[in-house]
Parts: C-alpha cells; structure tokens; sequence
C-alpha cells in the first residue's frame, strides 16, 4: 500500500437529504472519509444506513428533487467536485470514476449490445476511433475473463449469465483507465460461486492496473477478504472506521460488535442460538439529535439519547462514534 | 439417524422429476424440456430439518414447490405423513393442504397488499375450517403472539410493515393450520443480517414449539449450518450430495460441496483460504445438461468416465449419501 500518499478522493460532512411529500428523509448525516490510491476501502451496512446514497452524491448521481446535497466538500484529486459544472462532472464519471452497480441486469441497457454499451465511454471519454474502441472493448472482455470476447461484443445483455453480466459491468467501469472504482454490492445479486470468481478478479485487477476501490457490501465475509480499510455506516452515518484486521479483532462501536456476532459462520464453533439484534433501524426523519442506534444499543446510556456522538479516534486509524468504552466498561470521558 | 430411537419419515421423496415443456413456433410444437428437478430421492424426518442447498437455477426451489403439489410432478412418488401425494388431485389434495405449508422468499410479493394483516392470517383458517368469527378472531390473536407481533397491528397493511416484520406474518398464516411439515424457501435472503438472526431463531422456536418439520431451502450456506439437522446439496436438478450437518461442513465428499463451502468468505482478516477452489464457468443450462454427470463441465477433478456414465446414488455410511465417480471404489 502506498502509504502516507495523498487521498485521491477526500469527502468532508457530506449531508444528503430527500425531500418527499411524507417530509425529509436525512440519508447521509456528516460523513466523513478519505482513499489513497491503490487502496481498498470497505463500506458495510445494512439497507438504508446510507452507503449507497453515500457514493452516489458523490458524483452527482442522485435524482434532485428529492434528492439534495446540503452540506459537505468532496475533493477529487484536490479539485472541489460540488463546483464543477455538468459537463465537467460526466468527465470525471465513467472516465476517472467508474461505477459497478449492484443488479448488472438492471444497468445495462437491454436493447443495445455489449460491444455498443462498452465502445461508448470510449468514444466519449478517450475519443477513440471506432475500430480502435471495439479492439479495446474486446480487449476489456478478455480483461475480465470472458472467453471469445471478440465474438461476444455483438451479444445483447440478455445473452450473458449473471456473472457474465456482472463481469461486462466491471468492463465498462473499467474501460477509460479510473483512478477510483465505486463497487456497490457488486457481487451481492451472484452465487458464491460466481461471487468467488468476481472476487478473485477484482483483486487480480487491483493489482495490474491499481486503483483505489470502494467497495460497498452488506457481507462482511467479503469484506474481511479484500478489504484494507473498512467504514461501518448506520442510520446514515459512519460509525466506526478501522483497518480490517483491527476492525474484525476489536471493534468498538456495540453494532459492529452486534454485527459480528450475529452472523453465523461455515466453520469453527457453531452456536446453539444465533444473537440478534433486537429492534428495527432508525427512521431517519430528522436530523439526528441522538444516537442513531441507542434504541438497540444494550450500553445505551442517557447522554446516549441526548446527544449525537462524535467520531473519536481509539488508536491510530480507528475511530468510533460512541459515548461507551469498551477498553474501561464506562462511560467514555471526553 | 444417530440417536437411539428410530424417528419416523414425515416425507419421502423418490426419483422426483419436474421437467417443464417448451413450445416454439407458430403451432406451438414442443422444442425442448427444462429439466429443472431431474431425478431427486430423499426422506426428510419427523422434527428435523432439512437443508437444502445450491446456486441459483439449481431447482431447489422447483423441489420444494413439487414436494407441495403446488405443481404436477412429471413422475416420482411423494409421500407426506403416509399419504402419497405426487398424483392425487381436487378434493383429495385440497384435504391435505393444512399438513403442508410454505414460507415464501419475498414477503412483499407473497402478502396481498390490499388485505390486512390479520384477515391475511385468517384467510387459511377460512378456507379450511368451518369456524365461529369469534373463535377465528382468537385464533389470530394467538399467531401473532406466536411469531412477536403486536395483536394491536391485525388491522393494518403489509405496506406499513418492514421486511422482518412481515416475513413474521407470512410465518403466522403458514401455522395458522397447524401444519406438520413447512417448506421454508429462501425466508431469509430479503432481509437485513440483524434481522435475518431474528427470523431464524423465530422458526427455531417455533419448531421446538409445534414439532414441526422444515425443508429449508436456501443459498446461504453458513445459515443452513445452524440450522439445518441434514443437508442436501443440489446441483442442476440432481441432489449430488446428502449428509449429517456436522459431517457434511466438516469433510464434503462431492466436488462440488467442497467448492461451494470453500467460496464461502469468512468474516475473519485472518483466515483467509490459501487454497481456496475457484469453479470455471458457469452453470450449464437446465435445457441441455452435459452427459454423464451434470458436474462434469466445472469439475476441478474430472475423469472420461464423468463425461460418459452418469455417477450413481452411493450410500456412504453414517447417513451419508453422494452421487460421483470419484467415490465409487472407496
């Protein structure tokens, strides 16, 4: 890992609201982080803590209305991405950024080849020439792992398996040479089998071509198999964010520490009854005046309900958003 | 099974097979056959549960729905609770409806958003017993205290309920017959991991409560380890492999288990698989399986004779069963 190397993408409370007709919803509440190139950055969380809508106004990709980016600096490479114009920001889509979505059967366009979906971004960003493009797309195909890509350019998404198509996703993504790579739940719609291959794959890709990658993912699984660095995200908000190795061996926020716990596991020790987590994710109405997971929190305290916690670092790199300390079973002073 | 006194078969299953026609063609001639379950035999034991397994595609799903008549097998037998099933029809069937129920997948697809949650519950009760309103009303009242939910929520909408909350219902109005045997398809794989732990130790408890008896179907491999007593393995429409729990995570004896669990991720940094199997290729199409065995196409261990003979049933000892060329001489 290149270390101590500038972020290529730096986000600074980012705030994201949507305005619907029931009143606001507040997705993303002051979150914070960073990426260095060359790094892979897990993002878990259950649906609705935020983490999709996380990147996606990043860059802009949020329908508005209802969706708004109220507060926050996002830094691309030191440039301010909230100041850029439409045009500049297409530019950094697709051509420094690149996306893979969760359902490859939902975002790639049915209608239109594999070949076409892929010469595109190429024509626009890199302005290639047409033969040019589809020896490139060919060449992203084989990239990725498809046998005959040459052949399978003319093929419509409807003709690839999912894994296939999730593979064809990570082409485009990959085709204008991105510095940053958003993956969200890229394997999430797979088998494990095929979620084994894309794994593999990735990781292969990351270190030919190394890129920053944020990876979002419910599975923690995935996440301690590829993962350098990980943010554990809420009701809208990061609550823990840690290296991996650090995060799996001593998590400090009670929901990481419920998460782990509950997830049963293909080996070792098997539990007679699984531990849950009672009680529901927050509803997320109003900008949050407590802490988001106090209802469910068994060390939840009163100062808990009254006031938001703020991130504080426990060790280097690790941070945590929680009033309880775990290291002195109290309150934490501060 | 192990222990001492000899449990009674609740369900058994014999060579199961549901292929599904395809038509083509302006006179709609039949161009091909989807052989989704092909040839499947297994017992499932009264209060256990039965884990089943595979990727998507592998007509696991296809077998549950066979097990409860919900469609008309091709040939096999099924045999619930001393009845044999597989072809009875009308009436007849409809009489055994209230031993054998299902939990869906979806439970936003499988509640009817325009009934309430307690006529919803009642909807069985209605069918298949002549009861007083009264009585009914309690009975409501009693499955939803059974499956944690709030009896002051029975005249709401799905819609105002989450994920977890109404998987709870469609758990409700599966017990609301008092079945013996519930084929749970995948009850768990729309839900958050805080409240998929939940709804498993709600259909844990709910087993030790009423003696029931599970075919739980699913991809999640870690989760059937909990709560699975057996687990069978499916691929491309043919169990391939069928063992104890403990036995079956601890030395899998198919190819393709063996792959299967080692593509699991673990959610430890620290061991990670150094030899882990990655399988090549995709799962052939049901329309066409390859000959001799349906593995044969992404087996790390393929032998001539896998691409000629297809690999018989083998009893393993110890409950365990297996159907691959490589244990043959064994």
């Amino acid at each position: 890992m290149p270390d101590g190397s500038e972020p290529i993408l730096d986000v600074h409370d980012l705030k994201t609201i949507f305005r619907t007709r029931d009143g606001e919803v507040h997705a993303v509440n002051s979150v914070s982080f960073s990426i260095r190139p060359g790094e892979l950055l897990g993002v878990v969380g259950e649906s609705g803590s935020g983490k999709s809508v996380t990147m996606m106004s990043l860059m802009g990709l949020l329908p508005s209305p209802p969706a708004e980016v109220v507060r926050g600096d996002i830094r691309y490479q030191g440039h301010d991405v909230r100041a850029m114009s439409e045009a500049q920001l297409r530019k950094l889509r697709g051509g420094d950024i690149g996306f893979v979505f969760q359902d490859p059967m939902t975002s790639l366009n049915p209608v239109f080849t594999v070949g076409y979906q892929l010469v595109e971004p190429l024509r626009i960003h890199l302005k290639l020439s047409k033969r040019a493009a589809s020896v490139r797309a060919a060449e992203l195909l084989a990239l990725v792992g498809i046998p005959d890509a040459a052949k399978r350019l003319g093929d419509f998404p409807h003709q690839f398996s999912g894994g296939m198509r999730q593979r064809v996703m990570i082409a485009i993504a990959l085709a204008c040479d991105p510095k940053v790579l958003i993956a969200d739940e890229p394997t999430t719609a797979l088998d494990v089998t095929i979620q084994a291959q894309i794994i593999e794959l990735i990781k292969d890709l990351r270190q030919k071509l190394g890129m920053a990658i944020v990876w979002i993912t419910h599975d923690l699984g995935v996440i301690a198999e590829i993962a350098d660095r990980v943010l554990v995200m809420y009701g809208g908000q990061i609550v823990e964010h840690a290296p991996v190795r650090e995060l799996f061996r001593n998590p400090q926020h009670p929901y990481t520490r419920a998460l782990l716990e509950t997830i049963p596991r293909v080996d070792g020790a098997r539990d007679a009854r699984l531990r849950s987590i009672s009680g529901q994710p927050p509803s997320l109405a109003a900008h949050p005046a407590s802490c988001p997971f106090a209802a469910r929190c068994p060390h939840a305290f009163e100062r808990c309900l009254a006031e938001n916690p703020a991130r504080r670092l426990v060790s280097p790199g690790h941070d945590v958003a929680c009033f309880w300390d775990f290291a002195t079973g109290g309150a934490h002073h501060g | 099974m192990a222990d001492g006194q000899d449990p009674r078969k609740l369900v058994e299953v014999s060579g199961l097979k549901m292929h599904f026609p395809i038509y083509a063609g302006i006179l709609r001639k039949q161009v091909g056959t989807v052989k989704a379950v092909d040839d499947v035999t297994f017992d499932i034991y009264e209060g256990e549960t039965l884990g089943l397994v595979g990727e998507s595609g592998c007509g696991k799903s296809t077998a549950g729905r066979a097990i409860l008549r919900l469609y008309d097998p091709t040939s096999g037998s099924i045999v619930i609770d001393g009845k044999e099933i597989a072809h009875l029809e009308g009436e007849a069937l409809r009489n055994l409806r209230p031993t054998m129920q299902m939990i869906f997948q979806d439970p936003q697809a499988s509640l009817n958003p325009r009934m309430t949650v307690g006529s919803i519950i009642a909807e069985p009760l209605l069918e298949h017993h002549a009861m007083k309103p009264k009585d009914r009303r309690a009975r409501v009242l009693e499955l939803m205290d059974a499956v944690g939910l709030n009896r002051e929520f029975a005249s709401r909408y799905p819609h105002e309920f989450s994920g977890g909350q109404r998987q709870r219902i469609g758990i409700a109005r599966a017990l609301a017959l008092n079945p013996k045997f519930i084929v749970c398809d995948e009850p768990i794989a729309a839900l958050d991991v805080s409240i998929q732990a939940q709804v498993v130790n709600l259909l844990e408890d709910l087993q030790e409560q009423f003696g029931l008896t599970y075919l739980f179907i699913s991809h999640d491999l870690s989760m059937v380890r909990h709560l699975a007593t057996r687990v069978a393995v499916m691929y491309l429409g043919k169990i391939v492999e069928l063992a104890p729990r403990d036995a079956l995570y601890a030395d899998p004896k198919h190819p393709y288990t063996q792959a299967l669990l080692s593509a699991v991720p673990n959610p430890d940094p620290d061991s990670v698989p150094q030899n882990r199997i990655i399988l090549n290729g995709d799962v052939p199409s049901p329309t066409n399986p390859p000959k001799g065995c349906n593995f044969c196409t992404r087996c790390p261990k393929v032998m001539d004779i896998c691409r000629e003979k297809d690999p018989a049933w083998l009893d393993l000892g110890q409950g365990r069963y297996a159907a691959c060329h490589l244990l043959e001489d064994a």
